[in-house]
């Protein structure tokens, strides 16, 4: 069979919507991207981590500590499922890590801001895991079978994300003029990030019309993006607080929130490693492989002895 | 190259008694002892599973989906293998 033959049998396996394996054959190219987009989402995951744990020595409450290491917690594993998915496509973890901390390899824009106060921490897992949910949901009807039930599984566990920041900012917002206050400070900081992080519009997104073919993507970025401003818009209302769009408003026809323009410039430029934060992610990344090296030499050399050992006894 | 992630191995929980291990992912470690609490931490934070079994992923031996037709078309024709193919005369009980 022939490349063109192959690639025909593919496309109609993805268009009758079925999924596809791990070992199957596919277009170099699917499985490029695929590798391409599960692990930057890794990445991001990780690197996702380092705004959050900034907090953890300073949460208010007990319960609110744990929650957040739980919730961090649930980031790294987050992290793993994607790895494992996509050392499906053939590749090595090893690999993938050497991508993010040479610098090679991308992650959320988003992860480049910083959490200045306390109220960051809600507006982080209402904004950025609320746009996240929508984004994974959508992605957990692709294609490939290991990445779609990987964001399953990340669906489930990002809903409690999801809630734990909404909480923590509607209390704040329901509490001193300060609070309220910080909490406004947080919205309006994190909102436009949030918009942006789930990619370029329609019009400029490069890598769409490939991964929409393959069903990798389901639905394009301004779909998404729209989906996640119509279930964020009556939520900030609730809580008191006030999206910080002038141009926002809501359109009775479509049934949908429209917003103002969105600036790109801001975005490349976090993207292009320009952002507050990029360069302490990094190092932050690149630290904590090297200081767990030892780590993990030591539990090979303990491996390697039990083994022998066993080999001993034997 | 980083250094050394260890041996890749596939995880199979099972999330009940009674009823079989089901494949999870996978995790990285140096041996099995490791790649059990790995693989707990990774994928039973919410108590999803009463037993884990970790394989090293290069001992899982599989079907390819290419032969998968012609590997399993011995089936197809035997559908006598199904008690619907039987016919039964009208009132028969527990047949």
């Amino acid at each position: 069979m022939d490349i063109a033959e192959k690639e025909k049998q593919f496309q109609d396996k993805i268009d009758s919507g079925q999924k596809i394996e791990a070992k199957e054959w596919v277009p170099e190219n699917y499985r490029k991207q695929l590798i391409r987009m599960i692990s930057q989402h890794a990445h991001s995951e990780i690197v996702g981590m380092l705004p959050e744990g900034n907090w953890i020595t300073r949460a208010p409450s007990l319960r609110r500590k744990a929650v957040l290491l739980a919730k961090i917690q649930d980031e790294a594993g987050h992290g793993l499922y994607l790895y494992s998915a996509a050392e499906t496509l053939g590749v090595e973890r090893g690999e993938l890590i050497d991508q993010l901390i040479t610098g090679k390899a991308k992650y959320s824009s988003i992860f480049n801001y910083p959490t200045l106060t306390w109220a960051d921490i809600g507006a982080i897992g209402w904004l950025v895991d609320g746009a996240a949910i929508v984004n994974q949901t959508m992605l957990a009807r692709g294609s490939y079978g290991p990445y779609s039930r990987a964001m399953v599984r990340i669906c489930k566990e990002e809903s409690f994300h999801n809630r734990q920041g909404y909480e923590l900012l509607y209390d704040l917002a329901q509490g001193t003029p300060e609070q309220k206050a910080m909490a406004q400070d947080a919205l309006n900081r994190w909102w436009w990030p949030s918009i942006q992080m789930l990619g370029p519009s329609d019009a400029d997104s490069k890598n769409s019309g490939e991964t929409m073919r393959w069903r990798i993507k389901v639905e394009s970025n301004d779909t998404v993006r729209q989906r996640f401003i119509d279930r964020t818009v009556p939520q900030a209302e609730a809580a008191g607080l006030t999206i910080p769009d002038p141009d926002l408003k809501f359109n009775e026809e479509t049934g949908h929130w429209e917003i103002g323009e969105i600036d790109w410039t801001e975005f490349y430029q976090v993207i292009k490693g320009y952002g507050p934060c990029n360069k302490k992610r990094l190092r932050a990344r690149q630290e904590a492989e090297h200081e767990g090296e030892w780590v993990r030499e030591a539990a090979k050399v303990y491996a390697e002895k039990q083994a022998a050992k066993k080999t001993k006894a034997a | 190259m980083s250094t050394d992630q260890g041996m890749l191995w596939e995880v199979f929980v099972q999330a009940k008694p009674g009823i079989p291990h089901k494949h999870a992912g996978s995790v990285h470690a140096p041996d099995a002892e490791m790649a059990l609490k790995s693989a707990r931490d990774v994928y039973t934070r919410r108590r999803e599973g009463t037993s884990i079994w970790v394989v090293p992923a290069n001992m899982i031996s599989a079907t390819t989906e290419q032969d998968a037709d012609s590997f399993f078309d011995p089936a197809d024709d035997k559908v006598y293998r199904h008690p619907t193919f039987y016919t039964i005369p009208e009132g028969v009980k527990y047949l």
